[in-house]
């Protein structure tokens, strides 16, 4: 059992970052923000966070390559990425490099709830 | 002008081939121009060459037949020449050799005229004639003896030139016969004459030995143009000859010419000294026989030749043509379908740009409505803090739906990725029919399920298919009235290895232009309430897992969607499908 997990927020739409990590932080997570992929690979060293939600589109260090960079550093993070597209293409690509799993924006909160507890499992929610 | 116009018309339209408008009427117009102008090429060069051959063949073969008619005359003529000079000589002889006074006696002159003709054929008898006229000795058949002669053209003749030969005559005797006379002058001045009579029938004889042919005739005429044999076909005897001679003919003379009878006969003239003119006739059509054989061949070759030389460029236009025809059907067809996947795919460039720029904003206020119903959850109960819950739930649902739109958007640029495995048709055709079961019989509409049991199972995406099948069954149950009829069908088509469902409906149908434009994205009848992307998104499912989809409609009479789908799915490159692929990286 492990309170106030610690999770890794990388996503370059500030406002929808912000609001998110907001309610993560409600909901008794701890998070921390990455506004694009080079500053979450500088701040990502192993066993720091319990677990990555990672936006796939983003300037400079695609989601994609942050996958696999994340996993190089700590190959058993669990990340969830995020896509704004209808399609799941890249969400199953992202499984193959080792994410957890992937969801479409808007979030549907509840959904992303039961994402993290699947991913770590020994999560108990405030 | 008008003449030369019209040729430049003849021929523009001839060499032109419309290539507007793809037509029945052009490939007719294609046809008959490939027809026209092969069959000229092919066919007047022929008709040149044997137009030559046929003219340089008809002049080299008639000088070939002159030649022989031309010698056949010539020895005629020399052998009526030997002819008269032998007996001319004969009566000189005897003049030269017997004196008037030996001659006198009869008994000698009947000696000389039995030696005469034991030497000679043709002498009838021999006669002295005295100074004046008088026939003073005789031997022969007949009695002249005391005949006055002086008045004859024969005496008058022979008196002034020595020599006299007749024309033929009947004279006394009445039957034809010729004179020849030779006057002989005595160491006393006196003159007499000897009177020989020769027998036409050595003229016959003569002309009987150039054996001619049944159908030519051959006879002497004299200078008046009077018949001194008898012809096989121009007359008897002293009867006037229907040739003309020529006039200041020198040697032989061949002129082409008509005969009484309308046949077109070759003559020729030769003129014997004796002022006589062989005539010798053979008609052109004896000569040209093998001529006219050769131009009727010649007429079946070369008409033979035109036939098949038509038969044939018939048959290569027709098969040529119907090759263009094909190809252009294919090509235009090629052309639809890439306008069609053009459109589909700048429609979804437009969608996914779209969809993307608004999901962000979407997302973001996704989050803050969520967040601000976190803050009303946490906070102390206030004031109309069941309000301000209601509100963002509002809020929240309107996302939701409007999420479902930028995903579907997204999904149609996209068509998320096929998922192949072996499936049953006809389960999935059940399962889909199942939705829609409600509907059926609150509509009291027939729905006739025609199921192959013998359909393989294929591989292929069911969650596809059934959005397929929805897609039509949904257009069906709009088109048809309540209490109307839709058969859904299933086959196996063993040989093409696919297989087959067609969905029929008894509706409204459509007319061919609506056809045309059904599986363009955005085209709907449904006036406000399609959103116009079904078939476009069935269009492209079908295309994606292999198969084809087809349409037959007629107005007021129902529609019918046949659906081909491979038995083992052969997904098509998903990239050069999804032009939302490349990605736009703000």
């Amino acid at each position: 059992m492990k309170k106030n997990l610690s999770i890794l927020l990388v996503d370059d739409e500030e406002e929808f970052v912000v609001t998110l990590a907001e309610r993560l932080e409600i909901r008794g997570f701890s998070p921390t923000i990455a506004e694009d992929g080079e500053t979450a690979l500088s701040i990502f060293t192993p066993d720091t966070f319990d677990l990555v939600l990672l936006d796939l589109m983003m300037p400079g260090i695609g989601g994609l390559e942050v996958l696999a960079k994340l996993k190089e550093i700590q190959p058993t993070v669990p990340v969830i990425l995020l896509t704004g597209h209808g399609s799941t293409r890249e969400g199953m690509e992202g499984m193959r490099l080792g994410a957890f799993d992937y969801l479409m924006k808007p979030l549907n909160i509840e959904e992303l709830i039961r994402k993290i507890q699947e991913a770590v499992p020994d999560t108990v929610q405030p | 002008m008008f003449l030369r116009k019209l040729w430049h018309k003849a021929v523009n339209s001839m060499l032109t081939f419309p290539e507007d408008s793809i037509s029945p009427h052009r490939y007719v117009i294609l046809k008959r121009n490939i027809i026209l102008i092969m069959c000229l090429v092919c066919i007047i060069p022929l008709a040149l060459m044997a137009g030559i051959n046929y003219s340089l063949y008809r002049a080299n073969l008639e000088s070939e037949i002159l030649r022989p008619i031309q010698v056949m005359a010539e020895d005629t003529r020399h052998a009526f020449e030997l002819f008269i000079e032998e007996r001319l000589s004969t009566v000189r002889f005897i003049a030269h050799a017997y004196t008037y006074d030996e001659l006198h006696n009869e008994k000698t002159l009947q000696r000389v005229l039995r030696t005469m003709r034991s030497e000679f054929v043709g002498f009838v008898d021999l006669g002295l004639i005295n100074q004046d006229g008088i026939l003073v000795s005789y031997a022969g058949p007949y009695k002249l003896l005391g005949k006055d002669y002086s008045q004859q053209p024969s005496f008058q003749e022979a008196s002034v030139r020595g020599v006299y030969i007749s024309d033929v005559f009947m004279g006394y005797r009445k039957f034809p016969h010729v004179v020849i006379a030779v006057q002989r002058m005595a160491e006393d001045g006196s003159t007499w004459f000897i009177r020989a009579t020769l027998d036409t029938g050595r003229y016959e004889a003569l002309i009987a030995s150039m054996a001619l042919r049944p159908e030519f005739d051959a006879f002497l005429v004299n200078p008046d143009g009077i018949l001194q044999t008898n012809a096989r076909f121009y007359g008897k005897i002293l009867e006037e000859s229907p040739f003309d001679i020529p006039p200041g003919i020198h040697g032989t003379h061949t002129i082409k010419t008509i005969d009484p009878a309308g046949k077109e006969v070759l003559v020729a003239f030769a003129p014997v000294r004796t002022d006589y003119t062989l005539v010798l006739v053979k008609p052109l059509s004896v000569l040209l026989r093998s001529f006219y054989a050769m131009k009727v061949e010649m007429l079946i070759i070369f008409g033979v030749g035109v036939v098949a030389i038509i038969l044939a460029v018939v048959g290569v236009a027709d098969v040529l043509v119907q090759r263009i025809r094909n190809s252009d059907e294919k090509r235009a067809t090629a052309i639809q379908e890439l306008q069609h996947t053009q459109k589909l795919s700048s429609i979804g460039r437009l969608a996914a740009g779209v969809a993307h720029e608004i999901n962000n904003p979407l997302a973001i206020i996704n989050e803050k409505a969520g967040l601000m119903q976190d803050l009303v959850g946490l906070s102390e109960p206030f004031e109309r803090q069941d309000r301000f819950m209601a509100l963002t739930d509002n809020i929240l649902q309107s996302v939701e739906r409007c999420r479902t739109i930028t995903h579907r958007l997204l999904g149609f640029a996209r068509r998320i990725d096929v998922q192949f495995e072996k499936l049953d048709l006809n389960g999935v055709l059940r399962d889909t029919l199942g939705f829609l079961e409600r509907e059926a019989s609150y509509r009291q509409i027939e729905m006739q399920l025609l199921l192959s049991p013998e359909l393989p199972p294929i591989v292929s995406d069911k969650g596809q298919l059934q959005q397929v099948f929805l897609n039509i069954l949904t257009n069906a149950f709009a088109a048809v009235e309540n209490g109307g009829c839709i058969k859904i069908r299933t086959r196996f088509e063993i040989r093409k290895k696919k297989v087959l469902v067609s969905i029929e409906d008894n509706g409204c149908g459509m007319d061919e232009e609506i056809r045309k434009h059904i599986f363009d994205p955005f085209f709907s009848t449904k006036k406000g309430s399609g959103t116009g992307l079904g078939l476009s998104i069935t269009y492209g499912i079908i295309n994606k897992l292999g198969g084809t989809i087809q349409v037959n409609s007629k107005e007021g009479e129902g529609s019918t969607f046949t659906i081909s789908l491979p038995l083992k799915g052969n997904s098509k490159s998903s990239e050069a499908e999804n032009p939302a692929d490349e990605r736009e990286k703000e």
